[in-house]
């Protein structure tokens, strides 16, 4: 198999590549443009309620007619009111203190699931996936059983003397970090246990050797090689973090600010329809920039693993 | 001939036979509201009719009207509150009700009629299931401590009061229709106004009310009141009720309290409709008329604590039901009650803007 690839060759190997683009167009680009859509239009009461602003049977050059007068009013509105940009800062800064807590519990789980012997691996691995056999929703209701008042810790903490009297952690943004952090830790833990497996133990022998001490041999080869694990887990954490809209509505506070509740008021509240599109583009368009920073670091490491 | 008669008696029992079978794969998909039937009543319908019943909750109409708007629920009958039917009638969501289906129209009950003909003009797409009306639950020790049995929105509405309660918690109606309505009455303004800046004096008094919440949601309030988890709850009167029932049944020592405040209080009735892109509109009738029966209805409203539309059905509650001047209330407390009708976006946008206010501050 030394000489040229046969037109067949080239039409498999060709498609291979287009898979991916396939997959991006059908799943993504597709439903990105008819949310992109619906942002352009008027909200009416009607079923559906809302009067589009151009339909994709029109024509490509009715489209083009109709695209030199869109409106982009519902953009504009959400400038006009601070709640909205408010609401994406707080859940980008709720995102990223949850990713930080997630690494910062995740990374020593991780690391310890990639040193013991060899034969009990598998068995750790299962039991961080194990919850998923337990609905999501469960899980997170199961926490409002111990936060409550009366609940399980509270109970403890009485019993243990540490605490004089109950704690009020439910309905509070602590409660939805809590849950944020459980929710998403295996996440965490997943990529960057596949990562720090995968590194060469006789690495740190060297640097044992050249009389570095354990700690120093830790930070200086260990987490530089993990890094693309902890961006790939960072990004896995924070990115539904962001639009989270289940935690924060049953454990938090009704002062929990996230852009996720902002947007089912703007769709069920107001069923305004097309503001609550131009809200998700926006969050889209903010969620897009760290992904590609993403893709080139996992292209750099990439090159660097060559 | 013989053979050929005797063919086709076979093939028409088989005929028959298979028509049985469809006949038993009728089905009916009911959305109403969580906790708000006696299940029995479910399977009574299913055994006399053959119908099968796929019932599904909601707690909330903002859903409810999103899934409906949306359009292709597969349910065959819904339960929108009344300002929330007539807004989606005006969206032609809804078909006209059958009536020549419905014999059972004549057990309703006229004063009710009158009042949700605001909303439905004539009755042609729903008929009342349950109505009630927005008060306050409490837990009666506590509020003994605190001052005394709750009469007045004062309790809610006047920060020094409902600071008292803070400590064991509060909870209110994640509702800005029924919400804004009750801060308007309480101001002395009409409680149906659409003036937005009528809106903001009732979101300035609501604002006030946040910080001594703990929780905007509108269903967890019956469990929590029932446990004694939380001790003061804006509320659905039947909800409060069967807060009160649960505790009563838990016999830890938590007592609940409803009241219709003297400032008087929302009167809202959930109506039951069928969708035009029902695929069951037959069985949707069926079940509608089974409703409208004064025994089954009077069963549901003994089993939930909530008043109905049938006057038919009046003499088969039970004593506490009929009785509670809370669930059937009396001419004067009636008199107090007041209706609201559906907002445009415009004013919508300007409640639900108001309503994060309070929720969050923003």
């Amino acid at each position: 198999m030394t000489g040229a690839p046969t037109p067949l060759q080239r039409i498999v190997s060709r498609a291979t590549i287009w898979v991916p683009y396939l997959w991006l167009l059908l799943l993504f680009l597709a439903p990105f443009a008819m949310v992109a859509k619906l942002s352009l239009s008027e909200p009416a009461i009607a079923q559906p309620p809302y009067i589009p602003a151009f339909f994709f049977s029109d024509g490509l050059a009715d489209i083009w007619a109709k695209l030199q007068q869109f409106s982009f009013a519902n953009y504009v509105f959400i400038t006009q009111d601070s709640l909205y940009w408010k609401a994406y800062l707080s859940s980008l800064q709720i995102a990223v203190i949850s990713t930080f807590l997630c690494l910062l519990v995740g990374y020593p789980l991780a690391y310890g699931m990639a040193r013991v012997p060899r034969n009990w691996r598998p068995t750790l691995l299962m039991l961080v996936v194990l919850p998923f056999w337990t609905s999501f929703l469960i899980r997170v209701y199961a926490w409002i059983g111990i936060l409550k008042k009366e609940g399980l810790l509270n109970q403890f903490l009485l019993w243990l003397g540490v605490i004089g009297e109950p704690l009020t952690i439910l309905n509070t943004s602590t409660a939805v970090y809590v849950g944020i952090v459980y929710s998403y830790l295996p996440f965490m833990v997943l990529p960057l246990y596949a990562n720090l497996e995968r590194q060469d133990p006789t690495l740190l022998e060297a640097a044992n050797d050249l009389g570095c001490t354990r700690m120093a041999a830790f930070w200086k080869i260990t987490v530089p090689l993990s890094f693309s694990g902890i961006v790939a887990g960072s990004l896995l954490v924070f990115i539904p973090a962001v639009g989270e809209f289940v935690i924060p509505s049953l454990l938090g506070g009704s002062d929990t600010l996230m852009i996720g509740r902002v947007l089912f008021d703007e769709f069920f509240q107001n069923r305004d329809w097309p503001v609550s599109s131009a809200v998700a583009v926006i969050l889209l368009l903010i969620l897009i920039v760290p992904i590609m920073l993403f893709q080139r670091s996992e292209a750099r490491g990439r090159e660097a693993g060559r | 001939m013989k053979s050929v008669l005797r063919t086709l008696a076979a093939t028409s029992a088989i005929i028959a036979i298979a028509g049985m079978a469809q006949a038993e794969d009728r089905i009916v998909n009911v959305y109403n509201w969580s906790d708000y039937i006696d299940e029995s009543i479910l399977k009574d319908f299913e055994k006399e009719t053959g119908v099968k019943v796929v019932y599904d909750t909601f707690d909330s109409n903002e859903i409810l009207e999103t899934k409906l708007l949306a359009g292709g629920t597969g349910y065959d009958i819904v339960v929108p509150s009344g300002t929330f039917l007539a807004r989606q009638i005006q969206a032609g969501v809804f078909q006209p009700l059958d009536k020549s289906k419905l014999p059972n129209l004549s057990n309703m009950w006229d004063v009710i009629s009158a009042r949700t003909d605001k909303y439905d003009p004539g009755g042609q797409h729903a008929i009342n299931y349950m109505w009630g009306t927005t008060g306050i639950g409490y837990n009666v020790g506590a509020a003994k401590e605190r001052g005394g049995e709750v009469v007045s929105w004062s309790t809610v509405f006047e920060p020094d009061q409902l600071a008292k309660y803070k400590d064991c918690g509060v909870h209110v109606l994640d509702a800005p229709e029924e919400l804004i309505p009750a801060a308007l009455n309480y101001l002395g303004k009409n409680p149906d106004s659409k003036d937005l800046d009528e809106i903001k004096e009732a979101e300035a008094l609501l604002e006030k009310m946040t910080p001594n919440v703990q929780k905007f949601h509108s269903s967890e309030y019956i469990n929590a009141l029932a446990n004694g988890d939380i001790c003061l709850a804006v509320g659905w009167s039947g909800d409060i009720f069967q807060a009160r029932d649960r505790a009563a049944e838990a016999d830890k020592g938590v007592e609940v309290g409803y009241a219709i405040p003297k400032e008087g209080a929302l009167m809202w009735f959930d109506m039951m409709a069928i969708p035009k892109d029902a695929n069951n509109v037959e069985e949707a009738h069926e079940f509608i008329n089974y409703i409208m029966r004064p025994e089954v209805i009077a069963k549901a409203s003994n089993y939930v604590f909530y008043a109905n539309g049938n006057a038919a059905s009046k003499e088969l509650l039970d004593k506490e039901v009929l009785e509670d001047p809370a669930i059937y209330p009396d001419d004067a407390t009636l008199a107090k009650t007041y209706i609201t009708t559906p907002y445009n976006a415009r004013v919508q946008r300007a409640v639900t803007r108001a309503w994060t206010k309070v929720k969050t501050g923003q």
